[in-house]
């Protein structure tokens, strides 16, 4: 330290003759070398995330005020004409609510046996891997190939029904994709198929936080395993149970794909999703402006939730992420 | 316990895998029976067919794209964010982590009339680059703890050594963040893969598909030979489960990371 110091200050003395630059100057151009900096680091990113996450909320936004079907100028103004036929559609309506029962539906079935199956590939770690693997493996396979091999195994007559009668459970069959007053449930079924992997992960992720130290306090001081579950791990498996939750949320708003590619909506809407129903008669009937009103209420539905949720459940998980500056 | 759960999963894989070896009749008279003979034809013409390579190409070189993208600009932007200090620093990254809350399936249609806009219907851009965008958030959520917990000192050292601080970013930083940076590159590559919606409604021409799209494709025009379709949807999920075999302790390490990141 002291020999940078005097060397800054030989040479200082020394080039005072060439008139160096101040010390002020100096710091100026080492400021516009950060800026310099900054923005070939910064920048090109900002340019892609404006461009293609921002501006297309803004021409959504835009265009959910015009009547527009793709070909000529926008030119049938129709102000907020789009946004009150959607909101009294009863089919936008009972879309929204496929898509709140699916949400619920995750939270009380799909999270405990999540939670569950977690707890238990942490105690025994035999074939971990392997089970691990074998767990994950649906969520990597993309919602449309799912979505044909479930179509291909609810086949009336197909795997799944054979499997039950098999089973001696053939009263229960049913017409899966094709019965209006079950074809929601058995798209959830589908749905978990695809997405418990994930969720057992993230858990097991979390688990594996929790310092296993903490669980054999707890057996010293006499807990049973169940008081130990219920008192230590759980509520250490909060913040991670917390975006579980959220990513869960989220993903029911979205649910499109299997839809789209297994009952089309149908029988008679009786599948329908908010995704699907924006596509539909926005995109496949070519009616632009109208589904553009779609996207932007389904945008503010998702952000309103989304920061609902950070503000009142994340909050004391994400301080400093999201809400603070953290230095 | 845990066979229920793998037999859960696994088998539906399975029974398409194995389904693609019988003929449609077979599939249509007895589902669930093993194949006798093993027919070899339903497979072989999928993979000779130029339909399937096609798929195969398009979704690698989109994802492979979109992963150099998102990762490249995500991780210099992740840098920025984590280790300069300058005014309205936290807005940008509260900007970028706002991204976080617009799901791709929402945007899909406003993208697609962007791309209408800059004339990038059918064609492979108009895919790129609104999945490399969507991916920036996730990406530099990840990496940016990561690259603030790497110690000043080895900046100080390579400054005096007289690196400046672009030289340190790419020949120490990076190297060093090469865990995250795998991860983030797996998420980034697994998600444009696995996209459908955005490909959809880009993509006009059949040669231009994506594999998801070519999956719902071909059970839509050849709806009637089961077996075909079967063979067509086991051969699509090869390539993601093998992608996933090889990497799946990272995607795992990388999950541990983000929820214990958001932890604190």
């Amino acid at each position: 330290m002291t020999d940078l110091r005097g060397a800054m200050a030989a040479a200082d003395v020394s080039a005072a003759a060439i008139a160096p630059p101040t010390s002020s100057e100096r710091r100026l151009g080492r400021r516009s070398r950060q800026l310099d900096e900054l923005v070939l680091l910064l920048g090109p990113a900002l340019v892609l995330f404006v461009g293609f996450v921002l501006v297309p909320i803004g021409i959504a936004a835009y265009y959910g005020l015009y009547k527009w079907t793709g070909y000529g100028p926008l030119s049938d103004f129709s102000g907020l004409h789009n946004y009150k036929v959607i909101l009294t559609d009863p089919i936008f309506r009972s879309s929204l609510i496929h898509n709140v029962i699916i949400a619920i539906l995750s939270l009380i079935i799909q999270l405990p046996i999540s939670i569950g199956i977690a707890l238990l590939m942490n105690r025994k770690m035999g074939g971990g891997s392997f089970l691990r693997v074998a767990v994950f493996a649906p969520y990597v396979v993309s919602l449309a190939t799912t979505a044909v091999l479930w179509s291909l195994l609810l086949e009336p007559n197909g795997f799944v029904d054979e499997l039950f009668r098999a089973a001696g459970l053939g009263g229960l069959v049913h017409f899966w994709l094709a019965d209006p007053t079950i074809v929601l449930y058995t798209m959830f079924v589908v749905l978990t198929w695809q997405y418990i992997g994930f969720g057992i992960i993230l858990l097991l992720a979390g688990l594996q936080g929790i310092p296993s130290e903490l669980r054999e306090a707890a057996a010293i001081d006499g807990a049973s395993a169940w008081q130990t579950t219920r008192h230590i791990t759980l509520p250490l498996l909060g913040p991670t149970i917390r975006i579980w939750i959220f990513l869960s949320m989220i993903g029911s708003l979205q649910v499109f794909d299997l839809v789209w590619i297994m009952t089309l909506g149908g029988p008679a809407n009786a599948s329908s999703t908010m995704v699907f129903y924006m596509i539909f008669f926005g995109f496949h009937s070519q009616e632009f402006g109208f589904g553009s009103a779609a996207a932007v209420i389904l945008f503010i539905i998702c952000f309103v939730f989304a920061v609902l949720y950070q503000r009142y459940v994340l909050r004391r998980d994400t301080e400093g992420a999201l809400t603070r500056a953290v230095r | 316990m845990a066979l229920v759960v793998i037999a859960l999963t696994l088998v539906p894989m399975l029974y398409v895998f194995v389904g693609g070896f019988r003929t449609t009749a077979q599939l249509n008279n007895n589902p669930t029976a093993l194949p006798s003979p093993w027919v070899w034809h339903n497979y072989q013409a999928i993979l000779t067919s130029a339909a399937f390579w096609q798929n195969l190409g398009n979704s690698a070189l989109i994802a492979a794209v979109v992963t150099v993208l998102a990762v490249g600009l995500g991780s210099m932007a992740a840098f920025a964010l984590a280790r300069y200090n300058f005014p309205g620093r936290e807005g940008w990254y509260l900007l970028f982590a706002v991204g976080l809350l617009f799901p791709a399936n929402v945007a899909a249609l406003p993208v697609y009339l962007l791309d209408l806009r800059l004339h990038l219907v059918d064609n492979w851009l108009g895919v790129v680059l609104p999945e490399a965008a969507f991916s920036l958030p996730i990406t530099i959520i990840i990496l940016r703890p990561f690259m603030r917990a790497i110690p000043g000192e080895l900046e100080d050292a390579a400054t005096v050594d007289g690196a400046t601080r672009l030289q340190f970013f790419l020949r120490i930083l990076i190297p060093l963040s090469r865990p995250a940076l795998l991860t983030v590159a797996i998420l980034a590559f697994v998600t444009s893969w696995n996209a459908y919606l955005l490909p959809l409604l880009v993509f006009t021409t059949p040669s231009h598909y994506t594999l998801p799209l070519g999956v719902a494709y071909f059970q839509s025009t050849y709806s009637q030979d089961t077996a075909s379709i079967f063979a067509f949807t086991a051969l699509s999920t090869l390539p993601a489960l093998a992608f996933f075999a090889f990497a799946q302790r990272r995607i795992v390490s990388g999950l541990s990371g983000l929820s214990g990141s958001i932890r604190g």
